[in-house]
């Protein structure tokens, strides 16, 4: 544990050295102000994916297919909302406000997983994102259980918890769709075409221009790079589609004997960037929807303070 | 302990604190915005409790907690390294004698 003494290089040297020897940072404890806002960066961003990621599942709760998956999807919205609170309480250990974090959202400051600016046009898509959003979410997140930040790490084991029932139901629905009738087949491969390659993308840019990674691996806040990341989500999920029986929609995609590795085709970065930028195909409506949200939300906010602080008033007259 | 200018639309911070069952005691969940503590245990309940981790719920106001300060870790905690007497691994008895 590093605190206030000496010059700053040495407080860095201690504090590399703790970090290094598999120690974990709590948040009284002396930091650099670059692990700081990496941290806050990376909580927060994760914080408001899992806020904006109860859109397109919560698309379809109305019209979910029976009471026990209308039951599923809600269960699981509300489990992404819980996930951002979790999250929002580690980055505000940072001493970092959540009036600022939600700000910096609608004001689009803040960015969050670009994934969740794909539309939900089908029910399929429902089964498709817990297979494969969630399940790439969890081989991003198992990491993160051991990141050095203590707070980030406590949430992370929750949300890993939580996250498995996620998968699961996404691939039960999907298995229910692709040994279904031939429509409900076809359905399910749309989803997956729609959903594989923004999901390959989750893991973010290659290795080569992820320029930040070296920093955030000594400092353990990432523990494995993007594309080995990457590969073990594309192992596992190829074979996952082999018994779904569906197709992985990409004609380059092929196992490596050497290796032991499937190879998957060339990924679009141009895809990617474009819809980090905010020019994917929902960016907007997810946006004026959070917004909306918040703004129709306000008297909400301000009426429950008022109730809290005439109740508090009205104790003390009592007291009185 | 925290930023006290801290709010999320005038809600304060609470710390929530859950006993899991009878017999054990609260532990530090995590934290939470609510306009008084009322809310601030339902909202504790849907936050921390979603699959039975709960039978008991304390939240207090993030504010009012009092930490010591890392930079007194040594004052407060190394003079009990030295005390290697407090424990029972530290005297030598006979191996035959029991019930010691």
């Amino acid at each position: 544990m590093v605190h206030e003494a000496g010059s700053s290089d040495d407080m860095r040297e201690r504090f590399d050295a703790w970090v290094a020897a598999e120690n974990k940072i709590e948040p009284q404890d002396w930091m650099p102000e670059g692990y700081r806002k990496t941290l806050v960066r990376q909580i927060s961003q994760h914080a408001h994916s899992e806020i904006i990621g109860m859109q397109p599942e919560g698309n379809w709760i109305t019209r979910a297919p029976s009471l026990r998956r209308k039951a599923i999807l809600l269960a699981k919205v509300q489990d992404e909302a819980g996930h951002g609170l979790y999250l929002y309480s580690a980055a505000e250990t940072l001493n970092f406000s959540r009036d600022q974090m939600e700000a910096d959202l609608m004001s689009g400051k803040a960015k969050y997983s670009s994934i969740f600016n794909y539309p939900t046009l089908t029910w399929a898509d429902v089964g498709a994102i817990g297979w494969l959003v969630d399940g790439a979410a969890i081989v991003n997140q198992i990491p993160l259980c051991r990141c050095s930040y203590g707070p980030y790490a406590r949430a992370m084991i929750r949300v890993c918890k939580e996250e498995s029932f996620h998968q699961r139901q996404g691939f039960e629905l999907m298995m229910a769709l692709s040994h279904g009738t031939a429509e409900q087949k076809a359905m399910a491969q749309d989803a997956l075409n729609r959903w594989w390659w923004p999901a390959v993308q989750m893991f973010g840019p290659p290795d080569n221009d992820s320029p930040h990674s070296a920093q955030n691996m000594a400092w353990k806040i990432k523990r494995f790079s993007n594309d080995d990341l990457r590969q073990k989500f594309i192992d596992m999920t190829v074979k996952q589609a082999q018994a779904l029986e569906l197709e992985i929609p990409d004609p380059d995609l092929k196992y490596n004997e050497e290796t032991g590795h499937w190879e998957i085709g060339e990924i679009d970065w141009d895809e990617f960037w474009a819809v980090v930028k905010g020019h994917g195909p929902a960016s907007r409506q997810r946006m004026a929807n959070k917004r909306n949200a918040h703004a129709d939300g306000a008297w909400v906010r301000e009426a429950a303070v008022a109730f809290a602080e005439k109740e508090r008033a009205g104790a003390q007259n009592v007291a009185e | 302990m925290r930023d006290p200018a801290n709010k999320n639309g005038g809600w304060p911070l609470f710390e929530v604190f859950i006993r899991s069952k009878q017999g054990l005691s609260h532990v530090h969940a995590g934290s939470l915005h609510a306009a008084d503590a009322k809310m601030a245990i339902e909202n504790a309940r849907d936050v921390y409790t979603r699959r039975n981790e709960g039978t008991s719920i304390w939240v207090v106001p993030s504010e009012a907690i009092s930490a010591s300060a890392p930079e007194d870790k040594g004052e407060l905690f190394d003079p009990a390294d030295s005390k290697i007497y407090r424990h029972p691994t530290f005297y030598t008895v006979p191996d035959d004698v029991e019930c010691l």
